[in-house]
């Protein structure tokens, strides 16, 4: 459950923003979690909604969206998106794949209250 | 009163990576090689150190940090072969984190080859964590069964090399040493593979030389 340490991380960027862009309330928050990110939506969401309370982003809501894994071949040049995580090219066999996306774990956007 | 959205585009795990790539470039220049050991509890990471003091000392210089939820167990078992050990309790934390390792550098010996950092037994969440390490080792006892590869991913698509542990007990536990490596370098096809056992030695002489070379080749980049 390295979700909580995760989203301690995530509030530290939302109230940089948020101090930044002097809003008054921080109503969403969207992130990027890839599928070889290491951490479970789901549980991002329930870590976010415990940290939540008495913060700016007290009545926030998460939104996350998955980003699969994406390769390509560097011998065939052919893109695709891999769910097993097998790390060989369907169209030529090859193991010289390149990871396009589906690691990365980012702060996409933030909606705020302003005045 | 508006609202408006703000685009970040920001890594969550940014303040991580950042201490972690600060704490790469110094032990690199100093010529540490540094080895992050990731595996769930009780796969042999501590034993496994025991055996590689056995085989490193005296003629190179190792350390060891030791990451685990409570106690100081660990690194009294490193100590008491005479390798310096520091001891990080989590205090319920699952994983290491980058600025945890970076405390502890004023500690560190000045001449040291090898820095070995034992994860908090876990195959999930210390896999997200870079702590600055020149190597990942990920191990895999033979009792855990030889289809983990596939069920934790990260844990083995981040790593440099996997040591499967315990392999004197293969009968027993019935575990398939070829489908283990194969399902391995499925998802990791740089991944190295070393068959080891810390009772019976096989296979230490053939990870003391990776580490060997490996700490060659991280000298002469930095040389």
């Amino acid at each position: 459950m390295h979700e909580l340490s995760i989203v301690a991380n995530l509030f530290e960027l939302l109230e940089e923003k948020a101090t930044e862009k002097k809003a008054r309330k921080i109503t969403r928050v969207k992130l990027q979690v890839g599928t070889l990110s290491g951490v479970v939506p789901e549980l991002l969401i329930s870590a976010f909604d415990i940290y939540k309370k008495d913060t700016i982003a007290d009545l926030a809501e998460l939104d996350t969206e998955k980003i699969p894994l994406k390769v390509k071949c560097r011998k065939c040049k052919k893109e695709m998106i891999k769910d097993d995580y097998v790390f060989i090219c369907e169209y030529c066999g090859s193991s010289d794949l390149k990871t396009l996306s589906g690691t990365e774990l980012l702060l996409e956007t933030i909606e705020m209250e302003v005045d | 009163m508006t609202k408006k959205e703000v685009q970040v585009l920001k890594d969550l795990l940014g303040t991580n990576k950042k201490i972690a790539e600060d704490i790469r470039t110094i032990l690199s220049q100093r010529g540490i090689l540094t080895i992050n050991l990731l595996s769930s509890p009780g796969a042999g990471k501590t034993t496994l150190l025991e055996s590689l003091s056995d085989h490193l000392r005296p003629d190179y210089k190792m350390a060891v940090i030791e990451g685990d939820i409570e106690t100081e167990r660990d690194a009294e078992r490193i100590r008491a072969k005479g390798v310096p050990a520091w001891q990080i309790i989590t205090d319920g934390a699952c994983h290491l984190e980058a600025k945890m390792i970076g405390k502890l550098f004023s500690q560190l010996p000045q001449e040291l080859d090898f820095l070995f950092i034992e994860n908090v037994g876990n195959l999930v969440c210390p896999a997200s964590f870079d702590l600055g390490e020149t190597l990942r080792l990920v191990l895999l006892s033979t009792p855990e069964g030889d289809d983990k590869p596939k069920k934790y991913p990260k844990a083995f698509t981040t790593s440099h090399g996997l040591i499967i542990t315990k392999t004197d007990l293969v009968p027993p536990v019935l575990f398939n040493i070829d489908r283990a490596a194969k399902e391995a370098k499925e998802i990791n096809p740089n991944l190295k593979v070393f068959i080891t056992s810390s009772v019976t030695g096989t296979g230490l002489d053939d990870l003391v030389n990776f580490l060997l070379v490996s700490l060659n080749e991280l000298r002469s980049k930095n040389a």
